[in-house]
């Protein structure tokens, strides 16, 4: 019946809708963040004008801003690296370890982890965690204060880049823990079953098979992670005592602020040129984080042919 | 090496269920023993005993004796891992480790019991593994490319070149060809011819063809039904169960007239 008659393939309603739909969800999102951009853009742009006037409350943007860039991407990595062994031991527990009723209850705690608000962290991280970490803090300085990153005069409160550090940490553990938990659970069983047979034991099983097939899972989970730390604003706001200085001492009461925090904390009072310099600041964040992205995608790719995904 | 399994009155269970029910068969060194029967029967789990990795599900659990060469396998101070280094085991499916190199893929078993190895030492075992495996020419030039890129006739030889690498005493095949074309399947089962001549070979196959193509000895096991323990019915020489056997159930089975 089709042959010479149908040159060309019937479109079907269903078809049409849908891939519109799609394309319509996809483009939005391209828009959206284009609208962002230009946003940022056109906000920030009479800060990096040469007639800005700031009050006195910065002399040159780039000077202006450089501690926080550091201080964003400073307590980001520090909770990376404390979140980062934390999720995988919870995803490997839950996956491979844990019995299955232990593991779904696990997994729905550390799960409602992730909603609760960021500024009851905020509130948490000064009322209970500066507190408690303060005394290990005077123990740090003392013993291993030859370390660069513990050495200075410890703060009183515990408000440092540490607490904060720890906050952005536990706020970032329960997303992190979901990915790579679902992740280790897609470990074909083929493979742990390969390495088992050949006489590895539960850890060296995981080691063989687990771990390299969840890597890209787990450095997604990473960049999503620090993506959340990068804009946190709230906790961090609440708990660190912000100073403008570029320092890598942990423990002080004088620690470079992050952007987000910075803008939270100044943005009521600002006018002006300096309204748009904050702008600037958030633009900025905004090019952090997609250059932090492109990069995971690159680590990703790098070793595509051997994912496993073939 | 290659040892003699001595199975006496052993039942497998998964859980409160009895999946096969009193074996007792001697398989010997040297050659080759394939299980046959229709799905179901219990003969991939049997053959999972052997290196004792039914246990990888929760439940599963072994009543009777199993014995290597005299020596009990489920002795309670028998590690189920020792087990497993000694009996190497290729899947129903290929299985390398798509996050290695053909060459990490082959020295993956031996790695686990010497971290330290020479450069030198590696080459030799991979190449040494691979020849084993016949698979030696087709990959030399690209053995560090990953063991995923292979066909996959060449991803089975290549678990077969990992499992033999650790040198075990038995090599266990769980429907090794099932998933490959006529011609990988050749190469496999001429592999399988080969292998005998080191080691105790046990195979788990739904050809029947292939099994008397290349195995000695020959299990027929059945199930009298679904929820049934599966019983091993015959043991016996292959040609004897291919052209004679004692059983009408064999007889049937192997001219065709179920499974």
């Amino acid at each position: 019946m089709a042959g010479a008659k149908a040159t060309k393939a019937k479109v079907r309603l269903g078809d049409l809708v849908f891939s519109k739909s799609a394309t319509a969800a996809g483009t939005l999102i391209l828009i959206t963040l284009a609208a962002v951009a230009f946003f940022l853009f056109i906000q920030a742009l009479p800060a990096f004008l040469p007639e800005a006037d700031f009050h006195s409350k910065a002399d040159n943007p780039l000077e202006y801003v450089a501690p926080f860039i550091f201080g964003t991407i400073y307590g980001s990595l520090i909770a990376l690296v404390i979140a980062t062994p934390l999720a995988i031991g919870i995803a490997l527990f839950i996956s491979h370890f844990a019995n299955r009723r232990f593991a779904q209850t696990l997994g729905y705690l550390v799960d409602l982890l992730a909603a609760i608000p960021s500024v009851v962290y905020g509130l948490w991280g000064i009322l209970v965690l500066a507190p408690f970490l303060n005394p290990t803090y005077v123990w740090l300085n003392e013993n291993l204060g030859w370390i660069p990153l513990f050495e200075g005069q410890v703060s009183a409160t515990g408000r440092t880049m540490l607490t904060v550090a720890v906050v952005l940490a536990i706020m970032i553990l329960p997303i992190m823990a979901a990915l790579i938990r679902e992740v280790f659970l897609q470990t074909p069983r083929l493979h742990e079953e390969a390495a088992l047979a050949l006489g590895a034991t539960r850890w060296e099983m995981i080691r063989m098979a687990v771990l390299p097939f969840g890597r890209p899972g787990i450095i997604s989970a990473m960049m999503l992670g620090l993506g959340r730390a990068l804009g946190e604003t709230m906790a961090v706001a609440l708990v660190l005592s912000p100073s403008s200085i570029i320092s890598f001492a942990l423990l002080t009461s004088t620690n470079p602020n992050t952007i987000a925090a910075n803008i939270a904390l100044q943005f009521p009072e600002s006018g002006g040129d300096y309204r748009s310099l904050l702008v600037g600041t958030g633009l900025i964040l905004f090019f952090i984080t997609m250059v932090i992205n492109m990069f995971a995608r690159y680590i990703i790719s790098r070793r595509a042919e051997f994912s496993g995904a073939n | 090496m290659s040892k003699r399994i001595d199975l006496e009155s052993l039942n497998v269970y998964y859980g409160d269920f009895l999946a096969v029910e009193d074996v007792n068969m001697v398989i010997e060194p040297k050659a080759i023993t394939a299980f046959i029967g229709p799905s179901g029967c219990g003969k991939s789990t049997l053959i999972r005993t052997l290196n004792r990795m039914h246990e990888v599900i929760p439940g599963a659990r072994v009543e009777g004796h199993l014995r290597m060469d005299g020596e009990d396998i489920y002795a309670a101070d028998v590690d189920p891992v020792k087990v497993r280094r000694q009996v190497g085991m290729v899947f129903q499916r290929p299985n390398p480790f798509p996050t290695m190199s053909i060459k990490e893929n082959v020295l993956s078993g031996y790695r686990l019991n010497n971290n330290k190895m020479s450069k030198s030492d590696a080459d030799e075992l991979t190449e040494r593994a691979l020849k084993g495996a016949n698979l030696w020419k087709e990959v030399k030039d690209r053995l560090d490319r990953p063991g995923s890129s292979l066909s996959g006739g060449q991803q089975q030889r290549l678990c077969i070149a990992r499992a033999i690498a650790v040198e075990p005493d038995v090599i266990l095949m769980d429907e090794p060809t099932s998933a490959l074309d006529p011609i990988s399947t050749a190469a496999i089962e001429d592999l399988a011819v080969e292998l005998k001549e080191k080691f105790t070979v046990v195979i788990v196959t739904h050809n029947m063809q292939q099994a008397s193509r290349i195995s000695d000895m020959t299990a027929f096991f059945n199930i009298a039904g679904t929820g049934m323990p599966g019983k091993l019915i015959e043991y016996d020489k292959t040609e004897k169960i291919f052209s004679n056997p004692s059983q009408q159930q064999t007889e049937d089975y192997v001219s065709g007239r179920f499974g």
